[in-house]
């Protein structure tokens, strides 16, 4: 019985393995591929089975002058744009969280539920129905294709997953502990970012990594809200497919784009196995 | 000087958390409130450290009004009946954490806190996490912690009730010889519990408490000796005293069948329909006694407690030993009417074994 558990368990796990990492070896190797290898059939083993080429990744250096499409710059706008927001959101909306968690507001028949509700409800609504204010909105303050009109979105779009994560993390945080800084002394301010917020590390990491994942994979805002000035990743990715799609150069950048959540989720995955997320309180 | 406090009522919706309450608490005293869960305990200690505002009322101490002073700078210590503890911090940052809110000097703070953690029994553990003691161990960190402020009033609110058996015992000890050596003049110690004995033993000022109301105040022993009414009876017994309507015929005590003599402190009374008040303890299995069926019988430590009927009338005893009984048995108990309790009809005392009577 054990053993047929133990069996099952690693047949599991290898199959699962399997079809998460066979997409991005697939890609790997496509990325080294030229136009005959992808049309020759399906080749899996370099040098064996077809002859690697640099061409897929030299294209999204080059200059579009000399047929490439240079995603350097819209990869450091996204990574700017993405950090930034996500930054702002977190430090906003665990402030708000916070005093969501502890104090009680009242006006009128609006209650802390409903101005939490009020957060979360931002994310209720299809994107295609925030887009059409969010352009006569920006383009009312003259932000549209700037950075810092792409920072002002994402921040609305993100600071409600950071309040949403925070309040149900300080709901958990007993009330007693601010209680008891407030009695050693803490005016309510020290008792926040003394005793409250370093035991609040593991919902800010979590919080944290949803606003980077959420910001970094937005296509819709970043293609509705820029032209031609700035560009980010997503939308420069797209613009590769052309009448021959590259296959190699869309591998490539599909690769280099998912590069800074895979090194998110490993710092999270060390955290998380460390147990600091699990048994901080009690 | 003292902490005077005036007609502190706090009603957060339906229910009176706190009922007109007030006291006067002398520096270098231990007062012990006592009261069943819900009955306001932690509203009043919680009250007197700011951490909530009455609607109503006020309280003095030292020449200031108390309730205008904030939180961080009333100078009160507390302790939670949960371990509260800072879990970002080792043992020697969590006991140092108030004094190094008070910019105290380090050495200072060191030599202050490896003594308070040697006062309570800690010594060693300075970087131990906090998740890597036990409950008594996490207690005992959150009680070091409230010591070395030496605060004007040290709240202890339920501190032993989420302990084991074995360490309340022996926490308790602590607490007696800490409050009694380390209690200087200055200070005021507040002690909640919901354990009749726990109060006893502390032998300080009992505030009786329920519903947010006080009920009487006095020294543990008059408390338990002469409640003030019935509520006060069932609080400062555990398991509570029994309660049974009685009436007085020709010199004698009937109910549910039963005629005992009346006793001698009972004489002066002249009221039918009273309330007869026996301790648990009180009775015992007697080959000469009533009879009187077992509805139930459990045994906890050391001694047994039975719940037994007869007719309408319900009573628990509590018997020194440890015996099996079956549902249903028959037994025979009686007790010492010299040691009974007699309540009026709408329940103040009317007569005590220890002659207090408050008709």
């Amino acid at each position: 019985m054990e053993k047929l558990y133990k069996f099952l368990k690693y047949s599991f796990i290898t199959i699962w393995t399997v079809f998460v990492v066979a997409p991005f070896l697939w890609a790997l190797t496509t990325s080294f591929k030229d136009f005959n290898s992808v049309n020759g059939g399906a080749t899996y083993i370099p040098w064996v089975d077809f002859e690697p080429k640099l061409e897929g990744w030299k294209v999204l250096i080059k200059s579009p002058a000399n047929g490439g499409v240079d995603i350097i710059e819209p990869y450091f706008n996204s990574l700017f744009v993405t950090c930034t927001a996500s930054l702002i959101s977190i430090i906003l909306g665990t402030l708000s969280a916070y005093a969501l968690s502890r104090f009680t507001f009242k006006a009128g028949f609006v209650k802390n539920n409903d101005i939490t509700f009020f957060f979360i409800s931002q994310r209720i609504m299809p994107p295609i129905v925030l887009s059409i204010p969010f352009f006569l909105f920006l383009g009312a303050i003259d932000l549209l294709d700037s950075l810092i009109g792409l920072i002002v979105v994402y921040i609305v779009l993100l600071m409600p997953i950071a309040v949403w994560i925070m309040v149900d993390f300080f709901n958990k945080v007993p009330r007693e502990i601010d209680e008891t800084a407030l009695i050693d002394g803490c005016n309510p301010y020290q008792a926040f970012f003394k005793v409250v917020l370093p035991n609040s590390i593991p919902g800010l990491i979590v919080a944290g990594m949803f606003c980077i994942i959420f910001g970094w994979i937005d296509f819709f805002f970043a293609f509705i809200l820029t032209f031609t000035e700035v560009q980010l990743l997503p939308v420069k990715i797209v613009a590769l497919n052309s009448s021959i799609t590259p296959w190699w150069s869309l591998s490539a950048s599909a690769l280099v784009s998912v590069a800074p959540l895979i090194i998110v989720a490993f710092i999270v995955e060390r955290y998380l196995s460390k147990g600091n997320l699990s048994g901080a309180i009690k | 000087m003292n902490l005077i406090a005036e007609n502190l009522s706090y009603k957060p919706e339906e229910q009176f958390h706190l009922n007109e309450v007030s006291f006067n608490f002398k520096k270098g005293n231990l007062y012990t409130i006592l009261g069943r869960t819900l009955s306001g305990k932690t509203t009043l200690l919680k009250t007197i450290a700011g951490l909530l505002t009455p609607d109503s009322g006020s309280m003095q101490f030292e020449d200031k009004d108390f309730l205008k002073v904030p939180v961080w700078e009333r100078n009160v210590a507390m302790v939670y009946q949960q371990f509260i503890n800072y879990p970002h911090l080792n043992v020697f940052e969590n006991v140092a954490f108030p004094l190094k809110q008070r910019k105290v000097d380090n050495q200072e703070i060191k030599d202050v806190v490896l003594k308070s953690l040697k006062s309570v029994g800690l010594e060693g553990y300075e970087n131990r996490k906090i998740q890597e003691l036990s409950g008594g161990q996490q207690q005992r960190v959150s009680l070091a912690r409230s010591l070395v402020k030496n605060a004007k009033i040290l709240l202890l609110d339920e501190p032993l009730v989420n302990l084991d058996y074995k360490l309340r015992e022996q926490l308790r000890e602590e607490f007696k010889s800490i409050f009694s050596q380390g209690l200087s003049e200055e200070s005021i110690v507040i002690f909640s519990t919901t354990d009749p004995r726990e109060a006893m033993e502390l032998n300080g000022e009992v505030i009786a408490i329920d519903e947010g109301k006080v009920l009487q105040v006095g020294p543990a022993k008059e408390i338990f000796e002469n409640p003030k009414t019935l509520k006060v009876a069932e609080i400062s017994n555990d398991p509570p005293m029994n309660i049974l309507k009685a009436n007085i015929d020709s010199n004698k005590i009937k109910f549910e069948g039963i005629e005992v003599e009346l006793p001698g402190h009972l004489s002066n009374l002249n009221e039918n329909n009273f309330n007869l008040g026996i301790r648990a303890s009180d009775i015992k299995l007697s080959e000469d006694g009533f009879e009187f069926e077992v509805e139930l019988a459990e045994i906890s430590g050391s001694e047994t407690l039975l719940h037994l009927t007869r007719g309408d009338t319900k009573i628990i005893t509590s018997i020194e030993e440890v015996m099996n009984f079956n549902i249903k048995d028959k037994i025979k108990i009686n007790f010492n009417t010299n040691k009974v309790y007699a309540f009026n009809e709408s329940g103040t005392l009317a007569s005590s074994p220890f002659g207090g009577s408050y008709v």
